[in-house]
């Protein structure tokens, strides 16, 4: 068992002492102190299913690119079209490397003209924005890191719109996944909502003020205005298998810096239509070659649980890939694991083995996301 | 929640209770604590030998893997199956929730083993509070 380390060192969103004050369990995440569950990962998960939930994901990165040249910026740092974005629209997109893999993944949201914001993941924060303004330093405009003026809260699940609609005048019925808006949230003019989340669920995100008070009177007032939902607070495990689920990537399990586009099956987020962005020459040659490994999704039809890391056998033995996520599923019932195989095993329906410690365990190539919400 | 006084505790978080020259064995209410929701048992069979501080099992939560150590050694003469349709009694009542009974082999093993009070002074340290 590991003990639960005081923590010292690691850095704290304004609503640390309020996670403290809820008797949170707290774990490192990427240098960061969060909580990874209040009363229980399996009844938040399901909370985020059937209901509402709320995460403070704070710890997330925000930057600007602002600048006369700030869309060519864009268009050149990252693999998506950002082109095609619209006002108050956000699309899913990464940054990558020369190579064709990933420096990150990022929410691209254009916020104006010549404005537009990323979200980018809390352990690659410094490394995502000295590249970016490494990269974006041949047009008009700047990056800036807006990281630090942020407390971002995610409220997700089939009742979020409900809890959200007490608590802003915005018109909420009318807007799309994956666009934003601005309105007034528990008083507070001009807060940036965006319909979008990292559950599969319906859900929102809100950007307001990072300073304290702020930060819990509103944590507290999502929360007051959840309970007729049953609303839980929920940390980064119920957030980890809710992604899981949905086959959402995290960076450092199914990209990385030596995973490439096509091997993570994000290519339909990648416009290799648009002129140039960095990577674009690598994937045209790794598409061309051909791919050696694909991610897939796999359910142990054995009794096990495969997790982060074990390896995947074929059914003769031979040693074939890794789990990069693997996990309980709370909603399906069943254990599920995304990993990397040769596509000679990618086909849905194919047999390979897990090594779950010491014994190897039946598992099957399923079809992904394993879970899809029913859009209304 | 207290740990009773008629038990005895491995640094591990095992319990291990006995009656006459058998024992049952499970895990603390602290170990469910840490470990969240169980979802899954590998216990062994009956007829297997447990070597005390050796491995015997696991018990696995959705976020995490704990392997199970023998507080002492003994033949498992029943295994608590009903863990294996409902994992959850053990978040619910770990200290009822056992997972094996073993034939002590060397009733002194035990004696070695931390009394509730100095486990509860030892988890106090471990975690920090």
């Amino acid at each position: 068992m590991t003990p639960t380390a005081e923590a010292t060192g690691l850095r704290k969103t304004a609503l640390n002492s309020v996670h403290r004050e809820l008797r949170a369990k707290m774990v490192d995440f990427g240098g960061w102190d969060m909580p990874v569950e209040y009363s229980g990962l399996i009844a938040e998960h399901m909370a985020v299913r059937t209901g509402v939930g709320v995460f403070d994901v704070s710890h997330m990165g925000d930057i600007l690119i602002r600048g006369p040249q700030s869309l060519a910026a864009v268009q050149h740092i990252s693999m998506n079209d950002a082109s095609r974005l619209q006002q108050g629209q956000a699309h899913y997109s990464a940054l990558l490397y020369p190579e064709g893999t990933f420096v990150d993944d990022v929410i691209v949201h254009k916020l104006g003209e010549n404005d537009y914001l990323l979200v980018i993941n809390a352990g690659t924060r410094e490394k995502d924005v000295s590249w970016v303004q490494q990269n974006v330093r041949g047009f008009r405009c700047h990056a800036q890191d807006l990281s630090d003026y942020y407390t971002q809260l995610a409220i997700q699940g089939p009742r979020a719109v409900d809890v959200l609609r007490k608590l802003t005048n915005a018109d909420l019925s009318t807007m799309k996944n994956y666009w934003f808006t601005y309105g007034t949230v528990c008083g507070l003019p001009n807060t940036m909502i965006a319909r979008t989340g990292y559950t599969g669920e319906d859900g929102f995100e809100i950007y307001i003020p990072s300073d304290e008070p702020t930060s819990r009177r509103v944590w507290n007032e999502v929360l007051e205005a959840g309970r007729e939902f049953g609303i839980l607070p929920c940390g980064l495990g119920a957030r980890n298998t809710l992604r899981l689920e949905s086959k959402m990537a995290l960076y450092g399990h199914e990209i990385s810096e030596t995973i490439n586009v096509w091997e993570a099956d994000l290519g339909r987020y990648c416009k290799m239509d648009k002129p140039e962005f960095i990577g674009r020459e690598a994937l045209e040659q790794l598409k061309a070659a051909g791919l050696k490994r694909i991610l897939v999704g796999l359910e142990m039809i054995e009794r096990g649980i495969g997790r982060d890391g074990y390896k995947v056998f074929s059914e003769s033995g031979e040693e074939i890939g890794s789990i990069t996520s693997g996990s309980p599923a709370p909603f399906l019932k069943k254990n599920i694991a995304l990993a990397y195989v040769p596509p000679g095993y990618s086909q849905i329906g194919t047999t390979v083995l897990v090594e779950v410690r010491s014994q190897k365990i039946r598992a099957q190539v399923v079809p992904t996301p394993f879970y899809k919400r029913v859009k209304k | 929640m207290p740990f009773p006084a008629n038990y005895r505790y491995t640094r591990e978080h095992e319990w291990i209770k006995v009656d006459g020259g058998q024992a049952t064995i499970g895990i603390t209410d602290y170990a469910q604590n840490s470990l969240g929701d169980i979802v899954f048992v590998e216990l062994p069979k009956v007829g297997d030998e447990l070597s005390a501080g050796k491995t015997f099992g696991s018990v696995e939560s959705v976020k995490a893997v704990s392997d199970l150590y023998a507080p002492a050694s003994g033949k498992v003469v029943a295994v608590n199956d009903e863990l294996n349709g409902a994992p959850e009694k053990i978040n619910s009542d770990a200290h009822g929730a056992w997972m094996v009974r073993i034939q002590l082999k060397d009733a002194g093993e035990v004696n070695k083993l931390l009394s509730s009070d100095d486990y509860d002074k030892f988890v106090k340290e471990e975690g920090g509070h």
